[in-house]
């Protein structure tokens, strides 16, 4: 058992999500940052699905019920431990039970993923325990006194040493041209890519809102709602750009003028309010931009 | 057929009706290609997302077996929805249609509805028919607020509110109907592809159909 003594601004429990549904209108969800979310399961020898915290902008406090592994991954947080061992970003560490670990708010980056060795405990809703912010499946966000059973011990081997933190990358956001991107001319397709985006505080877990030039469209007419992906960039009426993450709905009636690169998209889920963003189409597909 | 680009991993193929929709999503979810991950019909288009560029590169092959006319789309099953017509919006969908208020339940009654395709919210399907009732236009500006179980028309379809959320869609009545149950085995009362009819009931006689 862990114990939820302070969450932070939001503190879900996320997964690999929810596949095959989104034709009944159920999104994918998951970690916004699943290469994030696979190492902090890695370094406590999970099996890559297990649930795990996703903790947005630090500032979460537990304890710990019963001795158990714990690492970070994603945002990197100082971490301060009561009554336990120091343990640093991205290094498994044995806790005593008692002990108390606080994720200072993430020197860079904005989600931080905390796994426990077996999991964490919740009931899989359609096949998943993440929380989908926006049809509301999955468990409620985390709140001050909660406790949170863990599963098994998966009898892995426990990783002991530390994984190397990369700095983050600051090169331009890779870009596939999306399904609608004939809907705006080449000039627009030349300004996504030459000018800086800002990202706006009204971001969630659906997706990144931007501001930035106003890119507008060749044609006037409505779009019938179209299916989305997650990096999908809309261009809404006011031209201002709107990134999908996990939780965006399954369709949505404005154009898609590109999809970020799946490579890059972490990128995206790290992005906190007032960074600053660029775009490039890639490569083989500028002929065609 | 059209097919427009949509990262590395999926595609959405542009066709020119909602029926055409119905069809190819039909047909590609009783092919189901290796590697497909999810498939969204929509109004116009099927969205196809796969867990690889090959896999995505075998549907393009897969695609040209695809002829449209031959294919027929097996019948869904039927569903029918209680319904009390005591929307706000009756009087005015009437006043427009230029029909009495009994006349216009007699003409949502019926109707035989397809579900096309889901979206909105889990559980919410857009049910198509050929009647100006359901071309009628959305109203001017959304609710705040549309209670769970709306039943309502607007911009070429019909459909449920599963729960209660903002709304623009003009209400005809209410269900107590569960659209949506995540713990069912099938959660969604209408799927895809259902025939939908809606059947007129007194506000005592409604109960919760499972």
């Amino acid at each position: 058992m862990i114990e939820i003594l302070a969450t932070g601004p939001l503190c879900t429990v996320q997964d690999r999500g929810r596949r095959g549904w989104a034709h009944l209108g159920v999104g994918h969800s998951g970690a916004a940052d699943q290469p994030a979310y696979a190492l902090a399961n890695r370094l406590v020898g999970n099996a890559i699905g297990a649930p795990a915290l996703e903790c947005t902008f630090g500032q979460l406090r537990f304890r710990v019920e019963d001795a158990c592994f714990v690492a970070t991954a994603g945002a990197p947080c100082p971490i301060d431990v009561d009554a336990g061992p120091p343990f640093a970003h991205q290094q498994p560490v044995a806790l005593p039970a008692g002990a108390i670990v606080t994720l200072r708010a993430p020197t860079s980056g904005l989600r931080t993923y905390v796994a426990f060795r077996g999991g964490v405990a919740v009931a899989a809703e359609m096949g998943s325990g993440s929380t989908d912010i926006l049809s509301g499946l999955g468990p409620p966000p985390l709140v001050v006194g909660q406790r949170l059973a863990l599963g098994a011990d998966p009898g892995t081997a426990v990783p002991t040493e530390i994984a190397p933190l990369l700095a983050p990358s600051t090169d331009p956001i890779a870009l596939w041209p999306g399904p609608r991107r004939h809907w705006f001319n080449d000039d627009t397709a030349m300004l996504l890519t030459s000018t800086v985006y800002e990202v706006q505080p009204d971001s969630n877990r659906v997706g990144v809102r931007l501001r930035g030039p106003a890119l507008a469209r060749e044609f006037a007419g409505e779009l019938p709602s179209e299916g989305l992906v997650e990096g999908a960039i809309q261009v809404p009426a006011d031209g201002q750009l709107v990134v999908f993450l996990a939780d965006h709905g399954t369709t949505g009636g404005y154009p898609v003028i590109a999809v970020v690169d799946p490579a890059d998209l972490p990128r995206i889920a790290q992005a906190r309010p007032g960074d600053r963003l660029s775009f490039r189409w890639l490569p083989h597909v500028v002929g065609r931009v | 057929m059209r097919l427009l680009p949509c990262g590395p991993t999926a595609v959405v193929i542009e066709v020119d009706s909602t029926d055409d929709a119905v069809r190819l999503g039909a047909w590609l979810r009783e092919r189901r290609p290796d590697g497909l991950v999810d498939l969204v019909p929509a109004a116009r288009t099927v969205l196809a997302q796969f867990e690889s560029p090959a896999a995505l590169a075998r549907l393009e092959r897969e695609l040209q077996h695809y002829e449209p006319g031959t294919t027929t789309v097996a019948t869904g099953r039927l569903v029918e929805i209680e319904t009390v017509y005591n929307g706000d919006d009756l009087d005015e969908v009437a006043h427009a249609l230029d029909v009495s208020v009994s006349e216009l339940i007699e003409i949502h009654t019926g109707l035989t509805f397809i579900a096309a395709f889901s979206g909105f919210v889990p559980g919410f399907a857009y049910l198509t028919a050929d009647h100006p009732l359901v071309r009628l236009p959305r109203r001017a500006s959304p609710r705040p607020r549309v209670p769970q179980g709306s039943v309502a028309v607007a911009g070429g379809f019909a459909g449920v509110y599963p729960t209660a959320s903002p709304g623009g869609w003009n209400l005809l009545g209410h269900t107590n109907a569960v659209m949506w149950d995540s713990g069912r085995p099938r959660p969604a009362l209408i799927e895809p592809g259902d025939r939908v009819r809606f059947v007129a009931v007194q506000p005592a006689a409604q109960q919760a159909t499972p």
